[in-house]
């Protein structure tokens, strides 16, 4: 450890330990003890119900699916913004973050018009027999719309660093390009794919504002795990609400966990 | 980067990787942005300036900036402080203290609503003891704020921590040699250099705050002209089927979202003077 020669460091050390401990880890402390008020076998409980049970699994299959769903298309828009230059580049770069900078219940409301029966891809979806909106669909396609950004923006800085001299020797060695991308590429990028499906997946979890408005909200069908909470808290169910949170939280963590083990195993294989 | 010849791929599978790119972000990302301007100008200026104009509408748009003015600042101090102790400095712990920092990034924001009801609400752990005070904080004005932080929170800090441990320490250390005192060394050696992370850092904590949803709606209590930000009154518009007046409101968010970006890809470009090349 190098010596201290800079002042500053228990002052700002202090302020952020004040900053943090009193914005972010005291409030999760009660979320971390409020369920426990109902005893284990109440938390049990609570959790059981069959629409407790059916809005964790949408939450969480539903993260899961959207965010795979993304991963071609992050690969593709990774891919030609590292390795191409064309005419809207630049915007392309700039449109990738709009999910990130969009006010969710703005997301939220322009997809539910987009995709309502009447709107504008709405309409031929549903000619084609494809109901969006107000079905489980529409909550994956929520999900899919806030979890892009982050599959590209994990996948980019790795395709940059790729070194061209392994593909060329593969391509010296008589491989075909489409050989080169599937032995050479893909397994190098498999990693950050992993990495920013995972982030992609958490973000969609939790996600509400955008999911909302077009998920229609029906009890068992299309009823999101946050929604689950804001109606427990409504019925002054505190510790109900804490028992959601506390489980979709734990649930996040042991997914993250089990991502994260899947990453490192990969690069070291 | 002009592709090698050995390792590129022909002309015509460029050509539509890239059309493809551009169509599929196109109709997935851009089209519910053109929908928004749209649907909020079905029935031209008149609708939408009315909508604006109205004084719940303006009471929504006066209490979202006084909550962005409040959190911005303090996650904005906290950032840096959180930054500066773990850019500069070693001491166990470090990698503990930025994973607790990145932590709000993935709680969902109702959760970071919750989390202060379960303290401040009715039935939460202070609820009876700010009961007998007279004050509130959940349904009020600093539940908002305090929610507004809860996911705002990371956002400063993120921006510059790694750029500040690629800078070093050897310039403040000089300076500090030099017989700086550590505020001066802060403001002359240090804050040049990461001021345009430090911008765009802020920039996308307000941006957030701002346009934050889920967190605010759990602590709000939706009282109409009184507890109400802008994300809340567009889902209250919504309800009541004043669709025009709901996308005006997303419309005024909408464009807040694009100038955000645009700073925020001016600012990565290397800012005015280039100090942000990293």
């Amino acid at each position: 450890m190098r010596q201290r020669s800079l002042p500053g460091f228990g002052a700002s050390l202090g302020v952020t330990l004040v900053w943090l401990v009193g914005l972010v880890l005291l409030p999760l402390l009660a979320l971390l003890l409020r369920p426990w008020e109902l005893g284990p076998l109440g938390v049990w409980r609570s959790l059981a119900e069959p629409r407790v049970l059916a809005a964790l699994r949408l939450s969480f299959l539903g993260a899961l699916a959207a965010s795979a769903a993304m991963l071609p298309l992050g690969l593709l828009v990774a891919w030609v913004l590292v390795r191409y230059r064309f005419p809207g580049r630049r915007l392309l770069d700039g449109v990738v973050d709009l999910p990130f900078a969009l006010p969710t219940a703005v997301a939220g409301l322009a997809l539910t018009a987009l995709y309502a029966p009447n709107g504008w891809l709405g309409e031929p979806l549903a000619a084609l027999g494809l109901k969006v909106a107000y079905t489980p669909l529409g909550v994956g396609l929520a999900m899919a719309f806030v979890g892009l950004p982050f599959i590209v923006r994990t996948v980019e800085p790795v395709l940059r660093d790729l070194p061209l001299e392994a593909e060329e020797a593969a391509a010296t060695l008589g491989a075909s390009r489409a050989q080169v991308i599937r032995r050479v590429v893909l397994p190098a990028l498999a990693p950050a794919l992993l990495a920013g499906f995972a982030m992609a997946s958490a973000r969609a979890i939790g996600e509400y504002g955008s999911v909302i408005f077009i998920a229609g909200n029906m009890p068992m069908v299309s009823e999101i795990a946050p929604l689950l909470i804001v109606v427990r808290l409504e019925q002054f169910d505190y510790a109900g609400a804490a028992a959601v949170g506390l489980a979709m939280l734990a649930l996040s963590f042991l997914l993250l966990l089990a991502l994260n083990l899947a990453t490192r195993f990969w690069r070291r294989a | 980067m002009t592709p090698r010849p050995a390792i590129a791929e022909p002309r015509w599978a460029r050509i539509v990787l890239c059309v493809l790119a551009l169509v599929l972000l196109g109709l997935f990302l851009v089209l519910p942005l053109a929908a928004v301007f749209t649907e909020a100008l079905r029935r031209g200026w008149g609708p939408v300036w009315q909508a604006l104009s109205d004084p719940d509408a303006i009471a929504a748009i006066e209490l979202t900036l006084l909550v962005a003015a409040i959190a911005v600042p303090v996650n904005t101090i906290g950032g840096v402080a959180g930054a500066w102790c773990i850019a500069k400095f070693d001491f166990p712990g470090r990698a503990l203290l930025l994973a607790l920092i990145e932590l709000p990034f993935s709680v969902s924001p109702v959760i970071s609503g919750l989390v202060w009801v379960l303290l401040f609400g009715a039935h939460g752990w202070f609820g009876p003891w700010l009961q007998a005070h007279d004050l509130q904080i959940v349904f009020a004005l600093p539940g908002l704020v305090l929610a507004t932080l809860f996911v705002t929170f990371p956002f400063v800090a993120r921006t510059l921590i790694p750029l500040m441990q690629e800078q070093g320490r050897s310039a403040e250390e000089a300076a500090a040699t030099l017989g700086a005192s550590g505020w001066q060394t802060f403001f002359r050696v240090t804050l040049p250099e990461i001021r345009w992370a430090l911008l765009s850092g802020v920039l996308l904590c307000n941006a957030r705050a701002m346009g934050e949803f889920g967190a605010v709606s759990v602590v709000s209590g939706h009282v109409r002209g009184e507890t109400n930000t802008m994300p809340l009154h567009i889902e209250i518009l919504y309800n009541e089927y004043q669709f025009v007046g709901a996308f005006a409101v997303a419309a005024l968010l909408a464009l807040l979202a694009l100038v955000t970006l645009a700073a925020k890809a001016l600012l990565e470009r290397g800012g005015p003077r280039g100090s942000l090349a990293a």
